[in-house]
């Protein structure tokens, strides 16, 4: 289904929750609200439901306005970050709870729940209750809570917050999967980034109430539109004035335009690992930690501070040692610009033709 | 050391409460059966036990549902302005810091019958100071705390995101009360109901100030108790106090068990 909202604004008391958001999203994506917490997403995601009511803007399902339609009547399924399931019903009477009040013919829900418990892998659960079961499956069991009355539209707040690592790598594959397969549009709220990346098919960014940016993961994280999405998304140093480093600093810099540079970003190594030579800097070793499955390195290039990643697999260096130092781009911006900038000196500015 | 504070603990406390009770046991008795009996079946006696078990029987359906109400709409109804909540919180407690005679008093001067709502009804032949409506009143003011404050707790523990939950899959407010918050607070609504009964078979000074103690009309047991003593009829009123009294132990012992349900729910 189809849904678009436009100007949303929500105020609780003085606090603005929501300033003036709007976004549409097609029939079967899979969204991602991404942003700090009290950033406003999950007042969003609450409007969507019918939960809170906006103070003004419009909310429309398949091209009809619904902001006077109740929870009852959207037709959506609310996944609870603390799964909400009722604690005095199995998880049969959970699954068939929202059967149970659309008055389902007995026979259609018997099927419908075993359906379900076949998809969400809780086969032989049917009589447990939910405090005898762990926290993976209690998620699972408000997933198929939310999907028996066929909703048009799923919402989850933050579904795998309360769930230990390990699971929910898990949950969010198999998440994935059956959204992919029940082909049911999807929004959900999170403030891991990784989850967001991972199982998302666009992103959208909240802060502070407002959107910063919509988009894929890959346009994202290759090309943030504002400094808050550049600094939010993967690690970034900040650089107060990139003209000190090589390759950045030439007349065409304002002052006053600072960087944020991501690890990724920046290359270190021998005077031999680099075949572009003259765009590297001499930098030295300030700090190394250990990440189990790489190095932090912390780098030192005049007074300014990087930081990077590097391979297990590479020669170890040690602090204080003197290496040479790419950096390939920045993400800069001033007062009134924020744009991408490769470093100059990648392109070999004598190349030889024969 | 410690045995002897258990042991002197356990003294003053059966000092307190067992040996009146043994008193008014004995004190029934002292006539032999007969007098036991002809103090609880006479007219008066009778009339005013029945009084008391109507007016218990009233107040406590009358709180139940309209305590049960005020708990949900203190706790839940975010639409309610916040200063207006504090006011009805307040009230809720008013009860526990007035005296009941204050409240029988309070109710004799605003609906008796030379106030602006008691001439108003008495032509219709609805008399409320001096008669049954008066009583359940002066009774509800002194119990209605009671279920309204077990209530609260609970539903302020539960949180509202299984009822949120509930109206997502499509279910309105009666479903939702009925399927998803009975269930949680049904325990604490029977314990509340148990406190509401052993408050009111033993109220005595709201019930006196409005009724006006007319006997075999409008006197409940615990008034015709004190009604015996300053007669000096004690045979008589220990027989009816040994029935309140066995009735509050049996209701103590439901309570218990009730207590122990809630505990084992939670």
């Amino acid at each position: 289904m189809n849904v678009e909202v436009r100007n949303l604004h929500k105020t609780f008391g003085t606090f603005q929750a929501v300033r003036d958001v709007s976004f549409t999203i097609e029939q079967g994506q899979l969204i991602g609200l991404l942003g700090p917490s009290g950033g406003g997403k999950t007042s969003i995601l609450r409007m969507l439901a019918g939960l809170e009511t906006p103070d003004s803007g419009d909310i429309l399902f398949q091209g009809a306005r619904v902001n006077d339609l109740p929870p009852q009547e959207r037709g959506i399924g609310f996944v609870f970050q603390n799964y909400a399931l009722f604690k005095h019903m199995t998880v049969e009477g959970n699954i068939a709870f929202g059967l149970e009040v659309k008055k389902w013919p007995k026979a259609r829900m018997k099927e419908r729940v075993a359906e379900l418990l076949e998809l969400t892998g809780l086969k032989g659960f049917e009589k447990r209750y939910p405090h005898q079961l762990s926290g993976g499956q209690r998620q699972r069991v408000a997933f198929a809570r939310a999907l028996a009355p066929e909703p048009r539209l799923l919402l989850l707040d933050e579904p795998f917050a309360a769930i230990d690592a390990k699971i929910r790598q898990e949950l969010r594959n198999w998440l994935r999967e059956m959204i992919d397969r029940l082909g049911i549009t999807s929004i959900f709220v999170t403030h891991d980034q990784d989850e967001a990346i991972e199982v998302a098919d666009e992103i959208m960014i909240i802060n502070q109430g407002r959107v910063e940016q919509k988009g894929t993961p890959w346009d994202i994280y290759r090309n943030p539109e504002t400094p808050f999405v550049a600094e939010f998304i993967g690690e970034s140093t900040f650089v107060e004035d990139v003209g000190q480093l090589r390759g950045f600093g030439d007349g065409g810099l304002r002052s006053g335009t600072k960087a944020l540079i991501r690890p990724e970003y920046v290359e270190i190594g021998r005077e031999s690992d680099f075949p572009l030579l003259s765009a590297t800097e001499k930098g030295t070793i300030r700090r190394l930690q250990f990440r189990g499955s790489e190095w932090l390195v912390e780098v030192e290039i005049g007074s300014v501070k990087l930081v990077t990643y590097r391979s297990l697999e590479k020669e170890v260096f040690q602090p204080g040692e003197e290496v040479r130092v790419l950096v390939h781009r920045a993400y800069l911006f001033n007062d009134s610009d924020c744009w991408i900038m490769e470093n100059r000196l990648k392109e070999d500015p004598m190349p030889v033709f024969i | 050391m410690r045995r002897l504070w258990i042991g002197l603990t356990t003294l003053v406390f059966a000092l307190l409460l067992v040996t009146p009770l043994a008193r008014i046991a004995i004190g029934a008795w002292d006539d032999g059966w007969s007098g036991f009996w002809d103090g609880l079946t006479r007219p008066e006696a009778r009339h005013a036990l029945w009084m008391t078990f109507l007016v218990v029987v009233v107040v406590t359906a009358v709180n139940a549902l309209f305590g049960v109400m005020m708990a949900m709409y203190l706790v839940r109804a975010g639409w309610l302005g916040k200063r207006l909540k504090q006011l009805l919180n307040s009230i809720v407690d008013l009860p526990f810091a007035v005296s009941p005679v204050i409240g029988g008093l309070m109710i004799v001067l605003l609906l008796g019958p030379d106030t602006v709502i008691g001439s108003l009804l008495d032509p219709l032949g609805v008399k409320v100071v001096y008669a049954f409506p008066g009583m359940v009143i002066a009774t509800l003011f002194v119990t209605f705390p009671l279920i309204v404050r077990e209530v609260m707790p609970v539903l302020q523990e539960i949180g509202s995101q299984q009822e949120e939950a509930a109206a997502t899959l499509g279910a309105y407010a009666w479903t939702t009360f009925w399927r998803v918050t009975w269930p949680s607070i049904r325990w604490s609504v029977i314990y509340g109901v148990v406190l509401t009964v052993a408050r009111a078979i033993g109220e005595f000074g709201a019930v006196l100030v409005v009724s006006g103690n007319i006997m075999g009309k409008t006197q409940t047991a615990t008034n015709l108790v004190y009604q015996d003593v300053e007669n000096f009829n004690l045979t008589a009123a220990n027989a009816v106090a040994l029935v309140l009294a066995a009735s509050s132990i049996l209701l103590l012992l439901f309570m218990e068990w009730a207590k122990s349900r809630k505990e084992r729910q939670a």
